[in-house]
């Protein structure tokens, strides 16, 4: 049996919302921004994801979970990979950045998409001091960055911005 | 395949071994890092060029058709099909030589994605686009480390300067003129290497002597090139560990 009689939008999209980013479990795949669009043609459901990092080994298991869930729920289904636009940490909804902080990352600030660093202060999520600094910005995954907060002396991560 | 075809190939084979056999060099660095943080930064930056490298070949394994995968370019090819410039191919030597061949390569590789977004190949340009934002965290890393080191204490900085002095005979092989890029500029598709020369030079320049660094003009003509593939016997060595276990066991799956 295959589920392509009526488009259910909505349905496919609450489904889907269960998708979390495997590095931050907190966050599913549409406040990240790597869900660009679903669309009904012939007869079949069009996913397209944009990946975040180039070698972020996430993609590949979110992608294989889109899969699993839809086979589960019997749609007919193709995922299409996008680069372009490339992703950007902007496309992360404003629910995306409260979850972050409540999991003690900070979320990114908006792009500047330049080469120089241009960081306003970057807020502490425990306790929202601007006293901190940056330790490096490579962190734990691809897409962090490695603070340190001198008020609560707490070290934690900063969503990079690109 | 047409010729066309043949040089979009060879083109995305470039493309994509050097961020292939520079990754795999970076990676090297996981777990023996002088410190933590910088074990995590090479290890991200190196999964960011493996990353990269795997949209150009799967590219140039789309190109070629017949069911060529991107697996089987990179680790079912001989040293001598692979096109990556001499310098990513190099032993990763100490962390000095690392972070200035880094900082060389990035500059050049910002440049040359900078120009490959406007690419009338649309797959060029899409990866471009999107790689271009990960080269501007990894050059403005490596160049924080080259005025650190450079200008740090006498012994960084003459560890900075040799390995400067090794790798500089490496960086004319940046802007070699080749004949694949010039046929497919007339399209569009490609860039001429040379042409980012001078802008290249300019920046890399400044940016060493304000890390207190000389470059010393070596005269000694490379004879080898990587884009035709003949290789330093480096590349041999990188490839037999890099591949050896999609060899040992063809087909494996885990
Ligand atoms: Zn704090």
């Amino acid at each position: 049996m295959v589920n392509t009689e009526v488009p259910k939008m909505n349905d496919i999209y609450k489904l889907l919302s269960q998708i979390k980013d495997p590095e931050i479990p907190e966050i599913n795949i549409i406040e990240l921004g790597i869900l660009r669009n679903v669309e009904f043609e012939n007869n079949k459901y069009k996913i397209s994801i944009t990946p975040t990092y180039s070698g972020c080994p996430a993609m590949k298991m979110i992608e294989n979970q889109i899969s699993e869930i839809l086979k589960n729920n019997f749609y007919d289904f193709e995922i299409i990979t996008n680069l372009s636009p490339a992703w950007t940490t902007d496309w992360m909804t404003d629910e995306g950045k409260k979850k972050l902080i409540e999991s003690g990352i900070t979320p990114p600030q908006k792009n500047f998409n330049s080469i120089e660093f241009k960081l306003n202060k970057i807020n502490c999520p425990y306790c929202n001091s601007v006293k901190t600094i940056l330790k490096s910005e490579f962190g734990s995954t691809a897409c962090k960055s490695f603070y340190f907060c001198e008020n609560c002396l707490t070290p934690f991560d900063y969503f990079k911005s690109i | 395949m047409n010729l066309k075809n043949k040089n979009v190939v060879d083109y995305l084979l470039q493309l994509g071994d050097d961020r292939l056999i520079l990754g795999h060099r970076l990676s090297e660095w996981c777990g023996h890092a002088p410190i933590l943080e910088e074990d995590i930064a090479l290890a991200n930056i190196a999964q960011d060029c493996l990353g990269q490298a795997t949209f150009f070949l799967n590219a140039a394994a789309e190109e070629i058709g017949n069911g060529k995968t991107t697996d089987d370019l990179a680790y079912l090819r001989n040293p001598n099909q692979f096109k990556n410039l001499l310098i990513m191919e190099l032993p990763k030597g100490d962390f000095a030589f690392t972070i200035f061949r880094q900082f060389l390569v990035d500059n050049y590789t910002f440049l040359l994605y900078q120009q490959l977004q406007n690419s009338k190949h649309n797959q060029i340009a899409n990866i471009a686009q999107k790689s271009l934002k990960e080269v501007k965290y990894h050059l403005r890393h490596s160049s924080e480390w080259v005025l650190r080191l450079g200008d740090g204490t006498e012994i960084s900085h003459e560890k900075s300067q040799n390995a400067l002095n090794e790798l500089w005979a490496y960086t004319n092989e940046l802007f070699n003129e080749n004949e694949i890029e010039k046929k497919l500029a007339e399209e569009n598709i490609a860039i001429e290497s040379f042409k980012l020369k001078n802008e290249w030079l300019d920046k890399v320049t400044q940016h060493l002597k304000t890390a207190t660094l000389k470059i010393l003009e070596n005269k000694e003509e490379n004879i080898f090139n990587g884009r035709s593939g003949k290789h330093t016997e480096h590349l041999d060595h990188l490839l037999s560990e890099m591949q050896i276990v999609v060899r040992a066991y063809p087909g494996a799956k885990w």
